[in-house]
């Protein structure tokens, strides 16, 4: 591990203000990703401003119905939270299918939106990775790709976006308020992870330095009918090899709004649109599902050794929307 | 009453769950040690131009770099994996370059992640295939088995077969990954090395790095104490006993030296992939008439290891005509080495899915199949078996297990998203005993002191010596001090190949009887006691030749998941014929122990092979899957009442590995049978499954 400072904040401007002063600092909540990272010398921070202490913590429903969860709120508290398990039970699945019961007492809301890929060249510092080291290469496309990415990647990357808690996130259309040196800004889910493109070492669209404080879960009047489903390499303690967050309105058979999101297929959680559009006033039924992630999947571009996640993820999303059907 | 056969708590296990248990990177003194870093290649084959030592020097805390330039001279003992640091030329990825040694281990990591290594790389061939063109028939296979064997018209019976099956069968690189991993501290005192080790076998450590050295055995003390497990992956020292043994000698100071996670992969031996094809034919009564199995690994460039992937298939089953052959593969690859049950695990996988495809071929129930191929004495040795229960196993684990209301129908039982189905297969491992040689001494206060270099790698080895020799002794287990794992001690086999209770035990036992006879004679015990040391070279040597296997079924439920091809265990129950068993606790644990591993075998562990890089690129315990505890559910275990006379004197045929034979195949046929996919190469994973999965709508 490379020697770094360390150092505790006592308020978001001032920890706003340590890495605005030092670009090379980083921000340490759970520690559950950048320490592991720091050891394997895939992060080499030149501080760690502790932000534990800062005033970020708890899950607040607001005037209009919004939850406004705290960026420090560990994601074990965030899954049992009974606000969230009665609204947004996809969220509080999605938390409780993620790593172990250990790391979920660490992880906070803010570090897991913001954690790295597990692509095994990512994690290997002796090996070429655009990701870590731009312009080294991309191993992963011709090496090691079963769990990587189908969607969205490009000549220089097919990492994905590991977490699971961002794709229940990105299905309900959340909100990550941040802090930076010019005030206080926020993103959409949707616009927060970014696809790799020719810069594959920038996993978010988070400015330089921003400190995440918030995320805001808007109301949906379906939330209560919703679900998580990830499939897996062994039950417990594994990354997704695809995960479907979903929520469904079903009325007299028929479709009046849905929301899909799948992980682990792109290197940010990949809202369905395409099926979603396709399935919003259709009626709801195995075939029309099918019909809908099929046409989803259509620019998928897997490798030799992802290609199963076509069939993976057509199956699971069927699987999941047949299930929120038929409660 | 006997003290073997009693559930009795591990010696040590109060110091082990509270941390007091010394291991070999906790021995104690601190101010005195350094600490070795290993650093690797990054090349898989090629030259090391040149290495940037002096930067590195330059480092606060920074004591030596030991590289080729400057490591001392090892005597080429036939392991080239040992040879470490001897000269420039790199013959895997991941072979050590280098060692950084440092005041602490915080330096000596960073220093040797920031080491400037220049190399000069060459072509290289890391992948292993059936047809590879390099493939060629090793002398013998591990450890001293023929290569091949031939009975009978294989060929012409295979055509003449009223059923038959012919598919090829393959297992992944699968890597030992002991909760410990290696760890040595050296310290060179004169011309002796003292070393404290995790090892499986002390006595073969001293022998082996006393040669390297060019020194004795005997000038090579090393212990032992604690071992964190090992697998067959520290049976024999590994690059980590030379390169701390090398630190200590440059530095003239105590170096420990440890692997992290990560170097597991490449330096510590592993199970090489393997390729079975499996050829059966039968009559119309299901009786076997041809057996063929074909074998293929792969090998390092530096050693040859040769899998006896089918050693097991010449013992299982009668067949008048039968074919067995290895193949191996020299590749740019560290060297595979023995992982728990190597030969019968990948080997077992073959023949127990084959006989699963058989069974179904011909219409005739699993079990059955393997009733009506029982043999009388060994097919291919022609000698008699010591004892054989197979079929004890089989009738009672279908019992317990409930197999006889399956419906053998294949996808036939569909429970809303899942599949669900049921599997059975044998299991096999032999019994064997290695010469070893113990000391007891009775003292004047009615006490004994046992000493045998053993090794307990949490097996409980500790606990059960001091078990036989109460019964040898006739005295409470109790009055007995009982020191292992020191080469100082009796020379004593390495703790592999299920063999140590029976070796060892059967040196304790002798030793003590002859005790017992001495104290007899009636005369007084002076103050340093009474001691007899005995070794078993001529009782070993004397065993009449038979067949000596444990036998074993085991029985697994499965549920797959239509929606996503996941493999969900819910039960597997296993029924063991193995001679007498000395600790039903301690016994227990071991057969649970290797059927979840077995579990991993089959649904879970799978090095994954980048063919560019050179190297297995999942190395951790985040990529590299091994069961959690929310894949283990129900696992049941029982084992038969099974007197050998032509054992030991215990009687014990030995536990350690036979329950990860056939476990892979169990579940393997289970998910054939809930699913009708057949999975003939492991592990089986989503993918394997997900396209080819009964529809659910």
């Amino acid at each position: 591990m490379k020697p770094f400072e360390y150092e505790r904040a006592d308020d978001v401007a001032g920890a706003v203000a340590t890495l605005e002063r030092d670009p090379d600092a980083k921000y340490l909540a759970g520690g559950t990703n950048l320490v592991d990272l720091m050891r394997l010398r895939v992060e080499t921070p030149s501080r760690l401003v502790d932000v534990n202490r800062l005033d970020l913590g708890g899950i607040v429903v607001e005037a209009d119905g919004a939850v406004r969860i705290g960026a420090a709120v560990r994601n074990s508290d965030l899954a049992a939270d009974p606000v969230i398990r009665e609204r947004y039970p996809v969220l509080s699945r999605a938390l409780l299918s993620a790593a172990s019961g250990q790391l979920r007492n660490m992880a906070s809301v803010g570090g897991n939106l913001l954690q790295r890929t597990r692509c095994v060249y990512f994690m290997d510092s002796s090996k070429p990775c655009n990701k870590r080291e731009p312009g080294s290469g991309c191993p992963a496309i011709v090496g090691v790709s079963r769990e990587l990415a189908i969607l969205g990647a490009s000549e220089h990357c097919i990492a994905t976006h590991p977490g699971d808690m961002a794709v229940a996130l990105t299905a309900l259309d959340a909100i990550v308020h941040f802090e930076t040196a010019a005030g206080p800004d926020s993103l959409p889910m949707s616009g927060f992870h970014r696809l790799p493109g020719d810069d594959p070492s920038r996993d978010t669209n988070l400015p330089p330095g921003a400190l995440i404080t918030s995320v805001e879960v808007p109301p949906l009047s379906f939330g209560g009918r919703s679900t998580y489903r990830k499939a897996r390499d062994r039950r417990s303690y594994a990354f997704a090899l695809a995960s479907v967050a979903a929520a469904l309105d079903v009325e007299d058979g028929i479709i009046r709004d849905l929301r899909i999101a799948v992980g682990a297929v792109s290197h940010k959680p990949w809202r369905a649109t395409v099926a979603e559009e396709l399935l919003r006033g259709s009626p709801a039924t195995p075939d029309r599902f099918e019909a809908a992630i099929r046409a989803e999947l259509d620019i998928a571009r897997p490798t030799e050794q992802n290609a199963f996640k076509i069939p993976l993820v057509t199956r699971l999303v069927v699987g999941v929307l047949d299930e929120l059907a038929h409660p | 009453m006997s003290a073997i056969g009693a559930s009795l708590a591990r010696i040590e296990g109060i110091e082990k769950v509270t941390g007091a248990a010394d291991y070999a990177y906790e021995t104690t003194a601190e101010q005195e040690t350094l600490y070795g870093w290993v650093v690797q290649s990054s090349i898989v084959t090629g030259r090391i131009l040149d290495i940037g030592v002096d930067a590195v020097l330059a480092l606060p805390g920074v004591v030596e770099v030991v590289t080729w330039r400057n490591a001392p001279h090892l005597e080429d003992t036939g392991d080239g994996e040992l040879n470490v640091l001897q000269h420039a030329i790199i013959s895997y990825r991941g072979q050590p370059v280098a060692v950084v040694i440092a005041e602490t281990l915080e330096t000596a990591r960073e220093a040797a992640n920031v080491l400037e290594v220049s190399y000069s790389a060459g072509e290289s061939d890391v992948l292993m295939s059936p047809d590879h063109l390099r493939l060629y028939a090793p002398d013998k296979v591990n450890p001293a088995f023929e290569t091949d064997s031939v009975i009978g018209e294989v060929d012409v019976a295979l055509a003449d077969a009223v059923t038959s099956i012919d598919h090829s069968y393959s297992t992944p690189a699968l890597f030992n990954n002991p909760m410990e991993p290696h760890a040595t501290t050296a310290e060179w005192q004169g011309g002796r090395l003292e070393l404290v080790d995790s090892t499986q076998g002390s006595s073969v450590t001293a022998e082996q790095i006393g040669a390297l050295f060019g020194i004795p055995g005997e000038a090579v003390h090393v212990r032992a104490e604690h071992v964190g497990g090992g697998f067959g992956s520290k049976g024999s020292p590994r690059p980590n006993v030379p390169l701390a043994a090398i630190a200590a000698k440059i530095t003239g100071r105590r170096v420990k030296l440890a692997y992290t996670r990560q170097m597991m992969s490449s330096l510590a031996g592993y199970r090489t992939p393997t390729v079975s094809r499996m050829r059966l034919g039968a009559d119309a009564d299901g009786r076997l008439t041809a057996i063929s199995h074909e074998a293929f690994s792969q090998t390092s460039t530096l050693f040859e290891f040769a899998e006896q992937t089918a050693e097991a298939t010449r013992h299982m089953y009668a067949a008048p005509n039968r074919r067995t052959t290895h193949r191996l593969v020299a590749l740019d690859v560290p060297t595979p080495r023995w992982m728990r049950a190597p030969g019968e695990c990948p080997g077992m996988y073959a023949l127990e899915s084959a006989m699963d495809e058989l069974a179904a071929a011909a219409g005739i129930d699993p079990i059955e199949l393997r009733r009506r191929n029982e043999p009388e004495r060994d097919p291919e040795l022609d000698v008699p078996y010591s004892s054989r229960d197979l079929i004890g196993c089989m009738e009672r684990g279908a019992e317990l297990f409930g197999w006889a209301e399956r419906d053998p129908r294949p996808a036939a039982h569909i429970d809303g998203r899942w599949a669900i189905g049921t599997g059975m297969a044998a299991s096999t491992y032999p019994a064997m005993a290695q010469p070893s040689g113990a000391v007891v001494t009775a003292m004047p206060d009615g006490r004994y002191r046992l000493g045998i270099n053993a090794t307990d790698i949490g097996t409980g080895s500790r606990t059960v010596m001091r078990q036989i020799a109460a019964d040898a002794l006739d005295v409470e287990p109790e009055a007995i001090d009982i020191r292992i794992a020191d080469s100082n001690l009796p020379k004593a086999s390495v703790a592999g190949g299920s063999s140590g209770t029976a070796s060892w035990g059967w040196a304790v036992t002798k030793a003590c009887r002859e005790l017992r006879i001495s104290l007899q004679t009636g005369m007084t015990i002076p103050p340093d006691g009474i001691t007899v040391t005995a070794t078993t070279d001529a009782e070993i040597a004397a065993q009449e030749e038979l067949s000596r296997h444990a036998f074993g079924a085991q029985f697994v439920e499965v549920r797959v998941d239509l929606d996503s091809g996941e493999v969900v265990v819910p039960r597997m129950v296993g029924v063991f014929a193995a001679g007498r068993i000395m600790n039903p606790r301690l016994a227990r644990s071991q057969f649970i122990g290797a059927m979840t591993m077995g579990l991993g075998m089959a649904l879970h562990e799978v090095g994954e092979l980048d063919t560019v890089l050179g190297d297995y690129a999942n190395h951790d315990f985040a990529t590299y899957h091994i069961p959690a505890c929310a894949d283990v559910k129900d696992i049941r275990v029982e084992w038969l009442d099974e007197e050998d006379t032509h054992l030991s004197p215990m009687g014990g045929k030995g536990i350690g590995e036979i329950g990860i034979v056939g476990a892979a195949a169990a579940v393997a046929n289970a998910v054939a049978h809930a699913t009708g996919i057949r999975v003939r190469d492991l592990p089986i994973q989503p993918d394997k499954l997900i396209a080819d999965l009964p529809a659910r709508f």
